[in-house]
């Protein structure tokens, strides 16, 4: 990205987002647990940026994408989204703000309704929130077609007609109808094939810029995530285990699961490949309603230590701007001891 | 890779065509290779290139109809695998040649427990007893790395994680020894850290055992760090074949260089803009007559909406399917 006109103001802030689904079980259906999906993450995203969310699946960062636009209705934190506090919001009364803030959903296929047309499918929001003439409207859906590079002719076609990338277009199309200011891309590129997916990735750039807009990006495609954001954020069980600026987080990650997962991605260059350091975790995730005592991480992590299996480890910034949230860090606060702790791990 | 090694699997201008309303498909179309003992053959290409297809028509295993396998042949021990009788081919799949499917979660039977689906082609094909079965089957849930095998082999598949299941499918392919194993894209449903303990297993496995894999994947970096050898393939048929790194360094045919461009590095350099191919891939409704690719070629010129380029040998083992030649940067004269 062309690290875009990024601004001070925070638009959205996300302070101690919990996301708990309740487990029942038995004959009563009684209330024995909860699915940690989202517990206690925080982050703020600024104008015009974009903030990668990146995890491997289960880990939480599509939850937190739909909690942060209140498709959900969260078990504790605090929203806040160009100002308002949107938290604890009841829906009906959200229905006024929603305009500013869109999603684009993974999968074309299923988000889209096969029995509308495209001009149905992109008009819809207008229907809802605008009071635009019928021919209004027909008008700005046109243009819409147009800004996503979708050919204008086709306005009348069913989604089954279209190709993967392009029903990603016409879910663009509709997202960006009401000129919303911050848009949560939930892995709209996972679908597709790699010579679609950087058509997509290169639109969405174009339209940030055009229009300014603010994106939450989530993937788990690391290396387009190092394509398209401006900040990445690291989820592991539900937490954020690192946040960072990118070049921070790709070039020098502190927290020993980003260092894992950044070297598990394969390298499309066997010469690289051959040379480079690889740490391969042992063993999977463990379950979200019961995660281990102390720092989730400890079950896998290469260098644990004593602390971390009887104590969370707290999240904080350690160097300006980069988080991350782990006792090896502890106490340290200046950039060269902090390089010497990542090292030693 | 043992140079000039015997092929174990020799594939000759195999088509593959489906039948669809209101016409055909022709998903694999003119496809040669080969497959040499102990080598690990990548094939890479995006959906609908045909390489899914390609190697469940060399086993039989597309229902026909809609699927119809038209012509080549497919030498496997001496045998052409396209024209021996169903009891025989059955003989082979499962037993000399290992199959390991995209989704571990789809190609385990649910209500069977993971042992008796690894005991199914030891008893079948090898004719062992329970007893040696079960025996055979323990070593080979610790030979993939399963922890605690002989009770797990009572688990059913749902007790197990994603890359777990995916191991218990390696399992099964490996049950008899096979001589030659096709996987088909086994790490695609798995998360990066659970991928990268698939692939480190897979190329432990291969050097122990000595088989030779085709591993079809559509992530150049999969390919990258496994292969010995890739198959790239567009629009049903090879469009490029070189060894690996001769592959990545030299890159020959427009659709190479084009996808190599458009995955970004989480390491190496970082582009302001993505590279594009612009354009969809092809559906073919019929035979090709012309390059697949040249509605989205940079390079395209009059020959290639008139000739399908065959297969250039440019050396070192490496071959492109198309009528420009990138080291001189001007069409060939052939």
């Amino acid at each position: 990205m062309f690290d875009a006109p990024k601004t001070d103001t925070k638009l959205v802030e996300v302070r101690d987002l919990k996301m708990h689904f309740p487990i029942y079980t038995g004959v009563f259906r009684r209330h024995t647990g909860d699915v940690k999906a989202v517990d206690g993450v925080s982050f703020d995203i600024y104008e015009g940026e974009t903030l990668g969310l990146v995890g491997e699946s289960g880990c939480g960062k599509s939850t937190c994408g739909r909690a942060v636009l209140r498709l959900y209705d969260i078990t504790d934190g605090s929203v806040k989204i160009d100002g308002t506090e949107i938290g604890r919001t009841p829906q009906g009364a959200l229905r006024g703000k929603r305009p500013t803030m869109q999603m684009v959903f993974q999968d074309p296929q299923a988000s889209l309704n096969p029995r509308m047309t495209v001009q149905a499918i992109i008009q819809e929001p207008l229907d809802e929130h605008t009071s635009l003439s019928k021919e209004e409207k027909r008008e700005k859906v046109l243009a819409l077609m147009d800004q996503v590079g979708l050919n204008r002719k086709f306005a009348g076609r069913y989604p089954h007609a279209f190709s993967g990338g392009q029903r990603q277009r016409i879910g663009i199309a509709r997202a960006l109808a009401l000129n919303p200011k911050f848009i949560v891309c939930d892995e709209p590129i996972a679908a597709l094939d790699v010579s679609i997916q950087a058509q997509v990735v290169n639109l969405l750039e174009d339209l940030q810029q055009e229009f300014g807009l603010t994106y939450l990006f989530i993937s788990h495609d690391l290396s387009m995530v190092r394509h398209i954001a401006t900040r990445v954020a690291v989820m592991y069980l539900g937490k954020i285990v690192e946040l960072a600026p990118r070049e921070a987080l790709y070039a020098a990650p502190l927290h020993p699961y980003t260092k894992a997962l950044l070297s598990a991605v394969p390298e499309p260059d066997p010469d690289l490949h051959d040379t480079m350091e690889r740490t391969i975790l042992t063993g999977d995730v463990p379950s979200p309603s019961n995660p281990p005592k102390g720092c989730n991480f400890c079950t896998r992590c290469p260098a644990v230590m004593d602390i971390c299996k009887r104590q969370e480890p707290e999240y904080r910034e350690v160097l300006p701007g980069q988080f991350v949230a782990c006792h090896h860090y502890n106490d340290i606060t200046d950039a060269d001891a902090i390089r010497a702790a990542s090292e030693a791990q | 890779m043992p140079d000039g090694a015997q092929p174990v699997l020799e594939v000759q201008d195999l088509k593959t065509v489906f039948k669809v309303r209101g016409g055909e498909v022709h998903a694999v179309n003119n496809v040669s290779f080969d497959l040499k003992a102990g080598e690990l053959l990548g094939v890479v290409g995006e959906s609908g290139s045909g390489k899914s297809v390609t190697m469940m028509s060399l086993l039989g295993l597309l229902p026909s109809p809609p699927a119809d396998v038209r012509g080549g042949t497919v030498t496997f021990e001496g045998q052409d695998l396209l024209q021996i009788k169903p009891d025989k081919l059955r003989a082979v799949r499962g037993g000399q040649i290992g199959f390991v499917f995209q989704d571990p979660m789809t190609s385990l039977n649910p209500v069977y427990n993971v042992g008796m689906q690894i005991m199914e082609p030891l008893r079948k094909h090898m004719g062992l007893g329970k007893r040696d079965a079960v025996r055979r089957a323990t070593e080979l849930l610790e030979l993939v790395g399963i922890p605690d095998a002989e009770r797990r082999l009572k688990d059913y598949p749902h007790q197990f994680s994603g890359g777990m299941r995916q191991r218990v499918m390696i399992a099964i392919a490996l049950a008899c020894d096979p001589k030659v194993l096709i996987a088909d894209e086994p790490t695609t449903a798995l998360d990066v850290t659970i991928q990268a303990q698939i692939l480190e297993l897979m190329k432990d496995l291969q050097e122990r055992l000595g088989m030779a894999v085709i591993w079809i994947t559509h992530d150049l970096g999969v390919v990258a760090g496994i292969a010995d050898r890739v198959l790239v393939m567009y629009g049903g048929q090879i469009v490029e074949q070189a060894p690996t790194r001769e592959l990545f360094k030299n890159p020959q045919h427009p659709y190479t260089r084009a996808l190599l461009k458009t995955v970004p590095s989480v390491r190496g350099a970082r582009e302001d803009r993505l590279a594009i191919i612009e354009g969809q891939p092809p559906i073919l409704g019929a035979q090709p007559s012309a390059c697949p690719f040249r509605d989205r070629c940079d390079v395209a010129f009059d020959r290639c909406a008139a000739e399908n380029p065959p297969r250039f040998d440019v050396g070192a083992g490496h071959d492109a399917a198309c009528f420009y030649d990138a080291n001189t940067g001007a069409p060939r004269n052939v």
